[in-house]
């Protein structure tokens, strides 16, 4: 009898916790797409949460604050880590990608302060929608520059 | 040379644990104390070891020596002293050389202690710490080595190694390093990575005798009752990283946040919530002699979350802010984690059924059954988080696209278990050991049980379209009437114990919704706060006057006499009280954070809230024997047209990292927070300026309660003079059934 009570209560607030996990995912997922995965899937994820990331375009960066509006282009990168670290490392991969015209490149445009770490060759991670002019309206931008860390290597040049 | 010194020391203290490891095998197995003897002192060589070895590679910091990848990589000559020193957790093959260290210490702290009533524990304990501290050194020493110097292979490619490759040309020496990330030159820095570190090392220890005690087949609470002391600290320096993380993002990451539900957040956040778990219910194994197999699963669990939280941290398998480059330890710390993990599980199904509880649980509302309930809504939270943490993973293995979750996830699937715990921290310490009845708290009346559960539910069916709207959703309408529910419910079933407190915490909600807000999220949290205020503040009330009117003392010595004669239950509703504090902070910033915007020329104001600031100037400079440049701003706050002061809100930028760093200016009062960030200014004719300013109402309460609870945690874990009279405190009100104690 005990016994039963203390399961059923156990069971009852598992399937609470699987309700909660649920319902929150759905209302609040975000898809990992690359670059080059929006540009195959076009005009269909025009409004969809999503979560992108792409090396920043140095010359592309442009700040107004009076709107603080915040505009650059990102190019493709792989989105997987093995793939990566197969093509040399963060670092590496994302010189290629700025250095390369033929990539796939996408307008972002972000208001709000216009963060530390954005420059060129550095990995922007974003989460926003795509607008039906092409553009990504990011809410958040996540920055990372490689160089900072690990894979600190001094220029070969200086040799 | 002292780079060579230092890696050689540190080969050597590896092939020290791996000795201490075989010779405690084999001497407990062969019957040779002799070898654990030799194990227990090889294991206390560690520490000296590991300290010269770490002595080293700060000696290499402090002196600029940048001939060593590690050393060039995290500081540059303009950087001060004391952030050379903390450089040394500032990269990952210096942060993983600092977790080996501090193992070390509390291996061989541990190692000291006198073993003569727990002999047998000893060689496993000696095995599991140094498996651990092996494994942490193993990483130093063949993947990521601080001491490591710079060349170029015969392919010209950058490697890292401590001698010449073959073929291979050395870097030149450089003249500068590339210096600490700014983001990590602050004084939070310097405390909370240790704090955490820590934390996460502390519960090697109990790790380590939960393991001796499956082996040797002891059933008793003994590994508890002797490690009691290290989860506390563990606890202690775990919630305290936490805290110091929060406050060190408040101040720097320049966001107007603490928190961000970052993967690496949270990678610290779910040991702190298996640990919290265990901390409770260790207690009931102590008193009652039930859950053994499941404070077994719990300490399991935070030694696995410990190593995950390392290992997330350290792979690059999230992206986060607090990534390092991912490496080759990723792997290695999944296979560590993966096999310790299975070899504790076998251990503790092989002891399954001596493990079984000496008691049975007799009521749902005895204080054995809330503390169960306590621990099942922490593991609640953890599987959320955890959920959360590997979606991209899960998701992309079972439908091949990548879906990530974000701080609105964790938020809205853990406010309602947040509330509960809350509701159970102002009750639980009402209810009774081993009750067998509901007598303590009433007879239930079912009727008016029955009518008090459907009064919210009528009123849900009658307004529900208003409510949906105003929550935003139906599924968190039914969620949020769900916790009222509950709420009610407890509340009814305790109501002898709270009514008061229930009255309090009325009253405070219905002042909080005539004069602050009709946020109905907002008030069930200033209800629960106030309700659990009010019901541990009583506990201190009632327990004090009971001791004075029998001891005829006054009532603070009363009170202080109470506290420290029963140290662990008061330093807890201290703790539980700080909880609620940090609630009040919490709540405010989540809920009621404004922020605004704009472009000011000098004489230009911006009015947010009751609060109007003013720019008056801008001004840059260099300091060049510290290599940054300062913007700084200067604004003038009024409040209601009341002047108050001037905050001076900053951007630095570094020159030998060229990263730039933004430094809030912060009016700070108990009613909220006035947050002021310089976003972008006019280089050339220095007129205008980009202000961004939040409101943070409440925040600081958040801090009050983090001070708070270290004054809890330290009373609770004060050590007792004579730990025979400890015990005693419990039996006064209990029904104790069994002998347990």
């Amino acid at each position: 009898m005990q016994r039963s009570k203390f399961l059923i209560g156990g069971v009852l607030i598992l399937v609470a916790v699987v309700f909660l996990i649920f319902t929150s995912t759905s209302a609040s997922a975000q898809y990992f797409m690359t670059i080059d995965e929006l540009a195959d899937e076009g005009p269909a994820a025009v409004g969809r949460s999503l979560k992108l990331s792409g090396a920043v375009i140095g010359d592309t960066i442009q700040y107004d604050p009076q709107s603080l509006t915040l505009t650059f282009e990102v190019a493709h990168v792989p989105g997987d880590n093995a793939d990566i670290e197969a093509q040399g490392g963060l670092a590496k991969v994302l010189h290629d990608a700025v250095v390369d015209p033929n990539r796939n490149r996408i307008q972002v445009v972000f208001v709000g302060p216009k963060p530390d770490l954005l420059r060129d060759e550095a990995q922007a991670i974003m989460t926003g929608k795509l607008g039906e002019d092409g553009i990504f309206y990011a809410e958040e931008l996540l920055l990372k520059c490689p160089t900072k860390y690990e894979e600190a290597v001094p220029d070969q040049a200086g040799n | 040379m002292i780079a060579d010194f230092g890696f050689g020391v540190l080969v050597v203290t590896f092939l020290i644990t791996l000795y201490s490891v075989g010779a405690a095998l084999y001497g407990e197995l062969g019957k040779k104390p002799a070898f654990v003897e030799s194990a227990r002192r090889a294991q206390l060589l560690t520490f000296p070891l590991i300290t010269v070895s770490a002595l080293a590679l700060i000696y290499l910091l402090v002196n600029n020596d940048f001939e060593i990848e590690y050393v060039y990589s995290v500081t540059s000559r303009s950087m001060p002293f004391y952030l050379k020193v903390t450089a040394l957790w500032g990269g990952q093959p210096g942060s993983l050389l600092f977790w080996g260290w501090l193992l070390s210490a509390f291996t061989s702290a541990v190692t000291l202690r006198k073993w003569d009533r727990d002999r047998e524990f000893l060689p496993w304990v000696i095995i599991v710490s140094s498996v651990t501290l092996a494994f942490f050194l193993s990483m130093n020493v063949f993947f990521e080595n601080p001491f490591a110097r710079m060349f170029w292979n015969s392919a010209g490619e950058f490697t890292r190694a401590m001698f010449l490759p073959a073929g291979g040309t050395p870097v030149p020496l450089q003249a500068d390093g590339r210096g600490l990330n700014p983001l990590l030159r602050h004084p939070g820095m310097i405390i909370h990575p240790p704090m955490l570190y820590l934390g996460f090392v502390s519960y090697v220890i109990p790790f380590a005798f939960a393991i001796a005690a499956l082996v040797t087949g002891r059933s008793d609470d003994r590994w508890i009752r002797l490690t009691r002391r290290w989860s506390l600290w563990a606890w202690l320096f775990l919630s305290f990283g936490l805290l110091l993380g929060g406050r060190w993002a408040y101040d720097v990451l320049g966001w107007g946040g603490y928190w961000g539900w970052d993967p690496v957040e949270i990678a610290a956040f779910m040991p702190w919530l298996t640990g919290t778990a265990f901390l409770h219910s260790v207690m009931i194994q102590e008193k009652r002699g039930m859950l053994k197999q499941w404070n077994m699963i719990l300490i399991i669990l935070t030694y696995s979350l410990v190593i995950f939280g390392t290992f997330l941290t350290r792979s690059g398998v999230l992206s986060s802010v607090h990534a390092f480059a991912q490496s080759a330890v990723g792997p290695m710390f999944f296979s560590f984690i993966g096999v310790t993990f299975i070899t504790s599980m076998a251990l503790l199904f092989w002891r399954w059924s001596e493990l079984r509880a000496e008691t049975e649980m007799k009521s749902m509302l005895s204080r054995e059954a809330l503390f169960l309930l306590n621990n099942l809504l922490f593991i609640s939270v953890l599987i959320v988080c955890f959920s959360g943490v590997i979606s991209p993973l899960i998701s992309e293995l079972a439908t091949g696209q990548k879906i990530t979750v974000g701080p609105p996830f964790y938020e809205r699937a853990n406010a309602p278990l947040f509330a509960i715990l809350m509701l159970l921290m102002g009750i639980a310490p009402l209810s009774a050991w081993g009750l067998t009845s509901a007598e303590n708290m009433g007879r239930i009346n079912k009727p008016v049980l029955g009518g008090i559960l459907a009064v919210p539910v009528v009123l849900f069916g009658i307004f529900w379209n208003q409510v949906n709207t105003a929550l935003g959703g139906l599924t968190i309408t039914v969620i949020v009437l769900a916790v009222i529910l509950i709420i009610l419910g407890f509340i009814y079933m305790f109501r002898r114990a709270v009514w008061q407190a229930a009255v309090v915490a009325t009253l405070v909600t219905a002042l909080a919704a005539f004069t602050y807000t009709h946020d109905i999220i907002a008030l069930t949290g200033f209800f629960l706060i106030a309700l659990t205020l009010a019901a541990t503040l009583r506990e201190f009330w009632r327990a004090t006057r009971a001791r004075q009117h029998t001891r005829q003392e006054n009532f603070f010595t009363a009170l202080w006499r109470l506290v420290g004669r029963n140290r662990r239950r008061y330093g807890g509703y201290l703790i539980h009280i700080s909880m609620m504090l940090m609630a009040i902070g919490i709540l405010g910033i989540e809920i009621f954070q404004m922020e605004t915007q704009g472009t000011l020329e000098i004489g230009q104001s911006l009015t947010l809230g009751n609060y109007n600031i003013e720019y008056k100037e801008v001004a840059n400079w260099d300091d060049l024997p510290k290599g940054v440049n300062y913007t700084r701003a200067v604004v003038s706050v009024t409040e209601n047209g009341q002047y108050l002061g001037d905050l001076t809100p900053r951007k630095d930028y570094y020159y030998d990292s060229q990263q730039g760093m933004t430094i809030p200016g912060q009016y700070s009062t108990l009613k909220d927070d006035l947050y002021v960030l310089l976003v972008d200014w006019e280089p050339i004719s220095q007129t205008g300026a980009t202000l961004k300013i939040y409101v943070n109402p409440l925040v600081n309460w958040l801090w009050i309660g983090g001070l708070i609870f270290f004054v809890g945690i330290i009373i609770a874990a004060w050590p007792d003079k004579d730990p025979a009279l400890a015990p005693v405190h419990a039996a006064k009100r209990v029904p104790q059934t069994s002998a347990a104690d």
